[in-house]
């Protein structure tokens, strides 16, 4: 199972890469694993709001139907188009290609302070 | 109780399969993807380790007789080596459970559900009648099935028994890699292929054979993942989902199987008296318009109002499309009929189609 060290966690087994100040979002390796084969994906479109720990879409798996939770409050600014035609990429790479959306953070110092550095996410995922 | 292993289950693991606990059994769910397991059957050919399923043996002179009385098909019509898909219903007409029946020179064997085996026993034990000796082998006996357009290629190499003389619903005593190995052209993915039953000492060697001698066939094995959405894209009725008590093989489309004439049986009354009075709901195959994920237990609406709910339903990873299967009322249940499921608040625009839902190639 891979976690990667630049990545901040979620225990809903989301991920976050913050870079100038945009935080990208998908889910873990271990949430792929566990939910197997990913057939479809539904996302907000540009420019929604989402808010830390609420849900703002499902992903629907062979096996099962769960919701992906926001990380961080804010405003969509991008989603990946791709996914809607390949959503098999989360599963394939969950940290790089399988990307889900581009969040643009309000309060992004306060809610950090929520998130699990890799070694915390790893033990929860034990 | 934790879940029993088959004697495959080693390697199961070993192969990195994800496990899960189904019908009180430690099973492989799948090896790789379910999608790609389930195309893989579609293509060419798959491995399944079906060794839960149970075997129960009948023996002694009244064996026939006491079989077309627990089961709704005819056991009298049943030829020596040929194999026959009924039920058992209760005396409502409630489903058993399905299942096969083969006759075999010295007995009929009897191939159930897992997680109906100890039901089943007990179901059998209680309804005894005549000279009739029970046996459950399942302990002892392990199951693959082999499926795909390569299987018969396959298993051909293994074996000195010539294949293709063994029609759909027959079977054969032979040996497969040496062992020795019940031979039956059955399956349950709508693929043609072989169930080969063997003693659990044999199956590690039958599988290692069956895996040397694949390669060339582009063999995989295929967890309980693929099993599935398989014989849903066939329409294939999942005890426990689509058909249980308190359904009826009229209604659950197994009429074909119901043989009302065959003289008395478990369940005829009311399966007479359900024919008579014209069924009040039929399992119909509908087909999501759009993207959807139909999934057990939404409810199937019609013009708004509830009308069924869904008993199986998956995205058939052949026509990439949301397929299921639910009870309608049978005055709703002609092929064209919008329905709508509803997919936790989001309103799936549905028709119920022609079923199998999907047709092989070959």
């Amino acid at each position: 199972m891979n976690f990667p060290s630049d990545l901040l966690y979620t225990k809903d087994h989301e991920w976050v890469k913050i870079e100038n100040g945009l935080a990208t979002v998908g889910i873990t390796d271990y949430a792929q694993s566990e939910l197997g084969d990913i057939v479809y994906l539904q996302l907000p479109a540009p420019p929604g709001r989402v808010e830390q720990g609420r849900a703002f879409g499902t992903i629907e798996a062979v096996k099962a139907v769960s919701d992906i939770y926001a990380p961080l409050s804010g405003t969509i600014e991008a989603v990946n188009e791709v996914l809607a035609s390949t959503p098999e990429l989360v599963n394939q790479d969950p940290y790089g290609k399988g990307w889900m959306v581009r969040i643009k953070p309000s309060i992004l110092e306060t809610e950090k302070q929520n998130l699990l550095d890799p070694e915390a996410y790893k033990a929860l995922v034990g | 109780m934790a879940a029993r292993p088959t004697a495959l289950t080693p390697i199961h693991e070993k192969l990195g399969a994800k496990m899960v606990d189904f019908g009180g059994f430690y099973m492989p769910l799948q090896y790789t993807s379910i999608r790609a397991e389930h195309r893989r059957v579609r293509t060419t050919v798959g491995v399944f380790d079906v060794s839960h399923m149970g075997e129960f043996v009948f023996r002694g002179p009244d064996a026939e007789a006491f079989l077309d009385w627990v089961t709704v098909n005819n056991v009298r019509k049943l030829q020596m080596h040929q194999v026959q898909y009924s039920c058992a219903c209760y005396p409502d007409a409630g489903i058993v459970d399905d299942l096969l029946v083969y006759r075999l020179p010295d007995h009929f064997l009897m191939v159930v559900n897992a997680a109906n085996l100890e039901k089943d026993w007990a179901w059998f034990v209680e309804q005894k009648r005549g000279n009739c000796e029970f046996e459950n082998t399942s302990d002892r006996t392990s199951l693959l099935a082999v499926q795909g357009r390569n299987a018969e290629a396959l298993v051909q190499k293994l074996t000195k028994t010539n294949l293709s003389t063994i029609q759909y619903y027959w079977c054969v005593e032979g040996e497969v890699a040496t062992v020795k190995t019940l031979i039956s052209r059955t399956g349950y993915t709508g693929e043609d292929g072989f169930e080969l039953m063997v003693k659990n000492e044999d199956a590690q060697k039958l599988w290692g054979a069956l895996f040397d001698a694949g390669k060339e066939f582009d063999i995989e094995p295929v967890g309980l993942g693929a099993r599935d959405s398989l014989r849903l894209e066939m329409k294939y009725c999942l005890y426990g989902n689509d058909i249980d008590k308190t359904t009826n093989p009229l209604e659950a489309g197994l009429g074909w199987i119901t043989k009302l004439q065959k003289g008395d049986f478990l369940g005829r009354e009311p399966l007479l008296r359900v024919k008579e009075e014209g069924l009040k709901r039929k399992l119909i195959g509908f087909e999501i318009e759009g993207t959807g994920f139909p999934r057990p237990h939404y409810p199937i609406l019609s013009n708004g109002k509830q009308v069924g709910q869904v008993t199986s339903g998956t995205v058939s990873p052949m026509l990439e499309r949301g397929i299921g299967m639910g009870y309608v009322p049978a005055e709703l249940a002609e092929i064209g009929t919008p329905l709508e499921i509803d997919a936790r608040g989001h309103l799936l625009p549905a028709r119920i189609v022609e079923t199998p839902f999907y047709q092989r190639p070959y």
